[in-house]
């Protein structure tokens, strides 16, 4: 049976880890490649790693931080934050991703999905999208605004509308961050979810809310969502992606274990 | 243990030879060297895309290469779309036709209310004289990132369940075939990978 993927989130600046997940006990809690090799240990199905550094000098340390990431970590890793083009994408596929994850550069360029699944396929291409939810639309939730620069900055696009392009151009996953719920641990936006998961064929992540264990077996539930994004398990009372999905499994929730 | 891995242009081969380098594989990568792949002594034809893009191996001459090797007992582990080609063909791209040594063709996932691709990790059910599959549990899993799949048949080495029961990996002598990505599959991808590597011709 398909399992829900619980995938862990680093968010890296200047190759450190600035936020996420937090160990009391590992040498170096800002270390990607530390941190994500003990997620893989404790049973996340997945990794990704997010560039926020977002400069043109941040590139060679990213694909550094890629390379020693990748080195020993045998399950999918996605990379994403910064990626502009096909060449890009290319140099961090050579560093050892799985997949590349494209936001802001997708909108700007929505070819720039055509182009990157052309030559790696679409399992490798994830188009991230941060949406929130337009009370002034007449459907406030398939209609949410979709957002570019980290939240900065309207697309003038809308969520389901925006997520089938990507999946027509041959994006292989979405990314769904709601921006109503991220940060605020009350759960993940599960209309908003089941909403892009029902319009596309391809598989949703959801991500933004999370805050107990509850949340991930709602999101799997009532929000149709194929994976979610642990950015700070830690924070829910579990201390491993094990002991998460140890729970998710006593809920009734696919997942893979033993792992 | 010498690995002769063929790139065919059907995306990204950095993580399987990281995987076979790590269980001290020492790989070698060509995309169109035919004598090379003749005088191999073990094949490894990866590939994630589109089933098209083997129209290459016929164009370089692999195949008939890759035949040669493999009926003189070459261990050869095609991964994904390297084991559908393994069949007569897909119906992916009806017009390009596999290496026929299965003679079942592959197809795409019915369409239901289930999505395709299927995306993620399931559970493999191995038969009990696999060699590839030596030590792997029933229930264990492996990750998978596709859309078509072969059929199970009197080959099929392990069986998995998306919408309907397919062909997770096949198995004739020295000829092996994994639909899911064992390069990405944790630990039992890597047990995996091994028992392929220590596989005698």
């Amino acid at each position: 049976m398909i399992t829900k993927r619980i995938i862990a989130c680093l968010d890296v600046h200047a190759g450190r880890v600035v936020k996420g997940v937090q160990f009391v006990d590992i040498v170096d809690a800002g270390d990607p490649a530390a941190l994500a090799a003990r997620h893989a240990r404790e049973g996340a199905d997945e990794i990704v790693l997010l560039d926020i550094t977002a400069t043109h000098e941040g590139r060679q340390t990213l694909l550094d931080t890629v390379r020693r990431t990748a080195r020993e970590l045998f399950v999918p890793f996605c990379v994403g934050g910064g990626i502009r083009s096909a060449v890009d994408a290319a140099q961090v596929f050579e560093a050892g991703a799985d997949k590349v994850s494209i936001n802001s550069a997708a909108l700007a360029d929505p070819m720039l999905i055509d182009a990157i699944g052309r030559s790696f396929g679409a399992q490798a291409v994830v188009v991230a999208i941060d949406a929130r939810r337009d009370p002034e639309a007449t459907d406030p939730v398939r209609d949410a605004q979709v957002f570019v620069q980290g939240g900065r900055k309207l697309a003038g696009r809308r969520v389901v509308e925006w997520a089938r392009e990507a999946e027509s151009r041959g994006a292989g996953e979405i990314l769904l961050t709601s921006m109503d719920s991220d940060g605020m641990r009350t759960g993940f936006d599960c209309e908003l979810t089941a909403a892009v998961s029902e319009a596309v064929s391809i598989p949703v992540i959801a991500s933004g809310g999370a805050g107990t264990v509850d949340h991930f077996v709602d999101v799997f539930g009532r929000g149709k969502a194929d994976a979610a994004l642990a950015a700070s398990i830690f924070h829910f009372g579990v201390s491993s992606a094990r002991s998460l999905k140890q729970e998710l499994a006593r809920a009734g929730v696919s997942v893979r274990l033993p792992c | 243990m010498r690995v002769t891995v063929i790139d065919y242009k059907a995306g990204n081969l950095t993580s399987v030879l990281k995987a076979l380098r790590h269980l001290g594989a020492d790989v070698e990568v060509t995309e169109s060297d035919c004598a090379l792949v003749e005088n191999a002594e073990r094949i490894v034809l990866p590939g994630v895309g589109h089933f098209a893009a083997t129209a290459r191996l016929d164009q370089t001459g692999l195949t008939q290469s890759i035949r040669a090797a493999i009926s003189r007992g070459v261990p050869f582990l095609g991964i994904c779309v390297g084991m559908q080609w393994l069949y007569a063909g897909s119906s992916e791209a009806p017009q390009q036709p596999g290496l026929g040594h299965f003679k079942e063709s592959c197809a795409r996932f019915p369409e239901g209310h289930e999505k395709v691709p299927h995306v993620g990790w399931n559970s493999l059910e191995a038969g009990a004289k696999s060699r590839l599959l030596a030590g792997v549990s029933p229930g264990e899993f492996v990750y998978f990132t596709h859309s078509y799949k072969a059929p199970v048949s009197a080959d099929t080495a392990a069986t998995t369940h998306y919408i309907e029961p397919f062909a997770s990996a096949v198995e004739r002598d020295n000829v092996f075939g994994v639909q899911f990505h064992p390069e990405k599959s944790g630990e039992t991808g890597l047990k995996i990978l091994r028992n392929f590597l220590e596989a005698r011709p």
